[in-house]
């Protein structure tokens, strides 16, 4: 894996990560703003808390989907996008 | 709508965005203003519960931003009450204010009640500019100290500047500042001519160099920010468009706007056009949003007249801004007028025109106080 397995993200405090009923998903919430996520954003948001690292998160959801493909690749290109888009940075 | 037929009831999802204005009372008097130019008096305003409710209620129906604006919200008492409340029915919380009479004690009770944002307006880049327009001495001085208060008790922080003819040739000075304050996101807003804004329009309204110039000044700085440093967005001004601005992402789609005397208003210019609002002392939000008359006259494309009524862009801008609309014809149904289409496009010119030569002189809403503002 990229260098990328050892880092430790966590959620920029510009944004605010929470299960919207109306909208049926899970949001990211900043000033004036908000962006609905699919469910692998959401799948891979959730077990970001700021302690576990890129590595664990992938560890963590294989185990939790066995039968995804590609999961991990997934997961890494997921980490660019939110990084670049500020979503996350790392400790 | 018209898929659906003429007259079929329309089905708006719910007020994503609810914007509380909870006083128009204001300690500053920017002439540019978009509040209404008779403010109503104080005794008007909605009570504590009369805000508790429309915020739950709101919230049940799938409303998640937030704001807090007026006039200046912190001169409500309950302001710490209603954020508490507002956050833990899971809003996001945006205070936008002035940022007179933001202590480090409000600061904190806010954060302790679970505010999430902060919005902070300037005048201009420099205490002398900025004191004028706002026509309050040391207001520049006490905005700065709320800045650093802001980012000290970690709120995300957005900085708002209204551009005018009065600083737009600041822009560069404007964004060192905001490098140096470490605003997060800052609004570099081109008015909109609403309210006592439209008063004083010929005053206001920037020539056409000079926004080319300014919003060069702003890419070219963007370009060296490297990802660093506040994200800055340029919010241009419709009166040099060949289209007009899709108002409000639709009349009574994603936005509600309650003023401080409880009418709901489908944007918070709207009280100006001949319909009567409903008032959220009177009815539920959820009546108003999805039956009431004035909600749901101007939603879809069915009320339209030409060009609109035939244009295949009727979908993309829902013939533009109906207040802008009312307030160049004088009538609401109309086309609004920046659209290149409409008959009336030539009131946009001549309205740039008239800017460069204004007639009458600069109005502030306290003339006890007035500044004469050309010597900035």
């Amino acid at each position: 894996m990229s260098e990328l397995a050892s880092k430790v993200p966590k959620l920029n405090r510009l944004f605010k990560f929470q299960f919207e009923k109306a909208q049926d998903c899970y949001v990211l919430l900043f000033p004036e703003g908000m962006i609905k996520l699919n469910s692998s954003a959401s799948a891979i948001l959730l077990q970001v808390d700021g302690t576990k690292s890129v590595g664990d998160i992938v560890a963590a959801l294989q185990a939790e989907y066995p039968d995804a493909e590609g999961i991990e690749e997934d997961i890494l290109a997921f980490f660019e996008h939110a990084e670049q888009k500020r979503w996350i940075n790392y400790v | 709508m018209s898929e659906n037929g003429p007259g079929a009831p329309h089905q708006p999802g719910p007020p994503l965005w609810l914007l509380a204005e909870l006083t128009y009372e204001c300690p500053l008097h920017c002439p540019y203003c978009s509040n209404p130019v008779n403010l109503g008096s104080r005794e008007q305003e909605c009570d504590t519960d009369t805000w508790l409710k429309v915020l739950s209620d709101a919230r049940e129906m799938g409303a998640v931003q937030l704001g807090f604006s007026g006039g200046e919200p912190l001169l409500r008492k309950d302001l710490e009450q209603l954020v508490a409340y507002a956050s833990g029915l899971g809003y996001y919380t945006n205070l936008i204010t002035s940022g007179i009479g933001l202590t480090e004690k409000r600061i904190a009770a806010l954060r302790e009640a679970g505010l999430d944002h902060i919005q902070l307006s300037f005048q201009a880049a420099n205490a002398d500019a900025n004191d004028l327009i706002g026509n309050k001495r040391h207001s520049f001085e006490q905005k700065l100290k709320v800045a650093k208060l802001v980012k000290q008790y970690e709120y995300p922080m957005v900085l708002n500047f209204c551009l005018t003819a009065q600083n737009i040739h600041q822009i560069e000075e404007v964004m060192a500042l905001c490098c140096e304050l470490k605003g997060d996101y800052v609004e570099l807003a081109t008015v909109q001519y609403y309210g006592w804004a439209y008063l004083n329009r010929d005053h206001l309204l920037p020539s056409q160099a000079q926004l080319i110039e300014a919003e060069a000044k702003v890419n070219a700085f963007r370009d060296n920010q490297d990802g660093k440093g506040p994200h800055f967005i340029f919010v241009t001004p419709d009166y040099y468009e060949e289209r007009p601005k899709a108002c409000m992402n639709g009349w009574g789609t994603t936005f509600l706007t309650v003023a401080p005397d409880g009418s709901a208003l489908p944007c918070h210019s709207a009280k100006i056009l001949p319909l009567t609002f409903p008032n959220v002392k009177d009815k539920s939000v959820q009546d108003i949003w999805f039956d009431d008359f004035a909600f749901n006259h101007f939603r879809g494309t069915d009320w339209m007249q030409g060009p609109c009524k035939t244009c295949d862009e009727k979908d993309l801008d829902f013939g533009g801004c109906r207040c802008q609309a009312y307030m160049l014809t004088g009538d609401m149904y109309k086309t609004d007028p920046v659209c290149s289409k409409s008959p009336d496009h030539h009131l946009m010119a001549e309205a740039v025109a008239k800017s460069q030569t204004p007639e009458r002189e600069l109005v502030y809403r306290d003339p006890k106080v007035k500044i004469p503002i050309t010597e900035i």
